[in-house]
């Protein structure tokens, strides 16, 4: 990841989620089997609720700050990332 | 019988008879010398018919666009010749790997390269079957006269549908150009056969199963079975695979559903060769000579049989023992430097004399060379 | 792999083969991916059918895509997926032909057929995905590698100008012709539905990341790093057409670029010659 990256990212004011996610109402189901690793989700999400875990893969660190954005799902080049919003 | 249509047509023309007659109705080409007269007949004939015909922008575009139109299910044509053909073989080897029916006439002209364009060769015979990489078995016929140009390219469709193969039907220029009157068939004269189709719920379908005569049933586009096409080799899904197990059961498939069959699909003309000294073999338009000659040796006097190839590939060796077993002498005449001569000499009992009338100068082999040759050797 | 309940409702799952396994065989972070999801999620908007749709490729990385995909779908050989899909879709004109290819299968070994399907304007949707390099055979020089760009076949740099394909495209004859990346996924997803409910050719160049070979050999970084690239690095073609070409040297102008609804599409036109001849 690129520091400019990182600067834009964080200069980003966070958005008023209108969500009540949390550690027990998580707002994506990940398929980690499928999960390759390659970090986009990680880094893209305008939020940063993810963290790697020791192989990479995201895990949801801040689910309470999930705007439900789209962009991790789209971005996702394995199909790994749905909501868990109906 | 009295009241067929008859027309003067050319072998080329009679090909596009014979096509429509057995269901083509989509043929892709390029222009190319002495095969023109076959794209330009579709050009003309297709759309009356409610078929479709495109020029693209090479030979590997037309085999291409054939292959495409045949997996939605149409009967395809293209024709072409020599430098063509050669353009064309990566992409026989994708139907033949993907076994998909097409049919190409390949009017033969002198090369290599870009050789002698309007003259005759018979020098693509072994490209025929050996004509792009890896392990496969072929077909191809040839007929002899503008008549056979007809039939033998319904025989061919047929072929194509039954085997799910290319077929090649190998003209000449001069078989391609030759006039004659012929009789257009009626319905109903001449078998036509469709590909078989799946039967199974799509469900239970399997691309490439492995049925009774190694042929599977093909469904066209947009009938819900939704099968992967590759040039992979592939698994009887049709997904591509490493295993070696698999890769053995493809190609022995490829390979098998030809030659079991060699019985199905040969086809020769065999005259006079119980009490023969001497027999021709050959093929193509060099047979019309091959024939004449022994007539004209047989009112002289002179044993001479005759063996005229209309499938030359696969190439039935035991039918060549047989015919030739009571001979002295086999005379192989090919407007090549020596193709098929190769395969006879393969199978015939040593105890026998080979001998060859080749021309590769761009003419043909007349009657006339081929009664020297039986001069020297009777 | 197994699925989970959850994601058997998504609608990646409809299309997605079910014989197949995932995940796919391209590289982490394959920016092939991506556009295969916009892929979808444009069918699904548009409401094809699986049996309606005809996927054809030829040889590539890109060109894996169909196989994973609940289609008709045509692998073919390299260079060659325009010629085999005008021939499904001049034989069979009610079916959705798309074409799923890379730089340099659609503009080097296939260069001609490109052309010349543009010239016709038969109604195939071409999505080409750019990624500037031959990934599959390990990171050798493409049509589309810039000037002065690392390969592992122009070591020293690249001496030879790269192609726009949308430019080629466009001065062929295609009718529809847009540009997307990667990281602009909202208008990736736009223009691909715009060029599927497209009557005529349309192409879809999206500029992808290879960051396995043309990002590392070229020091571009990891995958994020590449996409971020993208978006420092795109103009929308809106701004474009205010600035100068040195101004956009080494930018890519994303959006639709070239639009031609009056044109008449191949297949179209062979159909009314049909019904004239036909009978006679």
């Amino acid at each position: 990841m690129s520091d400019a990256n990182q600067d834009s990212q964080q200069a980003a004011p966070k958005k008023k989620n209108k969500h009540d996610f949390s550690e027990n109402n998580l707002p994506l189901n990940i398929n980690l089997s499928w999960c390759k690793a390659c970090n986009i989700c990680i880094a893209l999400c305008p939020q940063q609720i993810f963290e790697p875990d020791r192989d990479g893969r995201p895990i949801q660190t801040r689910p309470a700050d999930c705007t439900q954005c789209t962009i991790c799902w789209v971005h996702c080049p394995d199909f790994c990332i749905t909501s868990t919003v109906k | 019988m009295a009241n067929k249509q008859k027309k003067l047509l050319q072998g080329n023309g009679a090909c596009v008879e014979g096509a429509i007659y057995a269901g083509m109705t989509v043929y892709a080409g390029y222009p190319i010398t002495p095969s023109t007269e076959i794209a330009e007949g579709c050009a003309r004939e297709l759309p009356k018919l409610g078929g479709r015909f495109i020029q693209m922008e090479d030979e590997i575009a037309s085999i291409a666009a054939i292959i495409g139109a045949s997996v939605t299910g149409r009967k395809v044509l293209t024709g072409t010749s020599g430098p063509g053909y050669s353009l064309m073989s990566e992409l026989f080897g994708y139907a033949y790997m993907t076994e998909t029916p097409i049919v190409v006439v390949n009017v033969q002209r002198g090369g290599p390269s870009t050789g002698l364009p309007t003259k005759v060769g018979q020098a693509d015979t072994m490209q025929a079957r050996w004509g792009t990489h890896g392990d496969y078995n072929a077909i191809a016929i040839a007929p002899s006269t503008v008549g056979e140009c007809l039939t033998e390219t319904i025989r061919a469709f047929n072929l194509a549908e039954r085997f799910r193969t290319p077929v090649t039907v190998l003209l000449d220029e001069v078989m391609g150009h030759m006039r004659e009157i012929i009789e257009l068939p009626e319905k109903g004269d001449h078998e036509v056969f469709d590909r078989v189709k799946p039967t199974v719920p799509p469900e239970e379908f399997e691309a490439f199963a492995m049925t009774d005569n190694l042929v599977s049933p093909m469904p066209s586009y947009g009938e819900g079975y939704r099968y992967n096409v590759t040039g992979l080799t592939h698994d009887v899904k049709g997904f591509s695979t490493n295993r070696t197990d698999e890769t053995i059961q493809k190609l022995d498939k490829l390979f098998n559903k030809i030659e079991h069959f060699t019985d199905e699909i040969f086809k020769s003309r065999v005259e006079l060769v119980e009490d023969a000294d001497v027999v021709f073999i050959s093929y193509g338009t060099v047979s019309r000579a091959a024939l004449q000659a022994m007539q004209i040796a047989r009112k002289a006097g002179a044993k001479v049989g005759s063996i005229q190839l209309y499938t030359i590939w696969p190439f039935d060796y035991e039918m060549i023992k047989r015919a030739t077993k009571n001979c002295h002498t086999v005379v192989v005449a090919e407007m090549n430097m020596g193709q098929i001569c190769h395969e006879i000499q393969k199978v015939l009992d040593p105890s026998k004399k080979l001998e060859t009338v080749q021309r590769y100068d761009g003419e043909i082999i007349t009657p006339m060379e081929l009664l020297e040759k039986l001069e020297e050797v009777l | 792999m197994a699925t989970t309940e959850k994601q058997k409702s998504d609608v990646m799952l409809k299309y997605l083969r079910p014989q197949k396994s995932f995940p796919s065989v391209w590289c982490p972070g394959c920016g092939n991916g991506i556009v295969m999801g916009a892929f979808i999620r444009a069918v699904d908007k548009l409401g094809y059918t699986n049996d309606e749709v005809a996927m054809v490729s030829g040889i590539g990385c890109t060109s894996r895509m169909p196989v994973y995909l609940d289609f008709n779908s045509l692998h073919t050989a390299h260079g060659r997926a325009l010629a085999f899909a005008t021939g499904v879709k001049f034989a069979e004109p009610k079916m959705k032909v798309v074409v799923i290819t890379g730089d340099g299968d659609a503009l080097a070994i296939g260069g001609n057929h490109f052309i010349h399907a543009c010239r016709r304007n038969i109604d195939i949707t071409c999505i080409l995905i750019n990624n500037h390099t031959y990934g599959m055979t390990g990171g050798q020089g493409s049509p589309t590698t810039p000037a002065d760009a690392l390969s592992t076949t122009t070591p020293y740099g690249n001496v030879e100008k790269h192609f726009d394909p949308c430019d080629l495209a466009k001065s062929a004859g295609a009718t529809y012709v847009a540009r997307g990346t990667v990281y602009h996924y909202p208008q990736l997803e736009k223009i691909i539905t715009a060029a599927l409910e497209h009557k005529g050719f349309s192409l879809v160049e999206v500029i992808a990341n290879c960051h396995t070979y043309y990002g590392r050999l070229n020091r571009k970084g990891d995958a994020p790093a590449m996409l971020e690239q993208f978006k420092e690095n795109s103009i929308t073609t809106g701004k474009a057409k205010n600035m100068e070409a040195s101004e956009l040297e080494g930018k890519f102008v994303i959006g639709k670029i070239h639009e031609d609804a009056v044109k008449s599409e191949f297949c179209d036109e062979y159909q009314k010659l049909v019904e004239v001849q036909k009978g006679k």
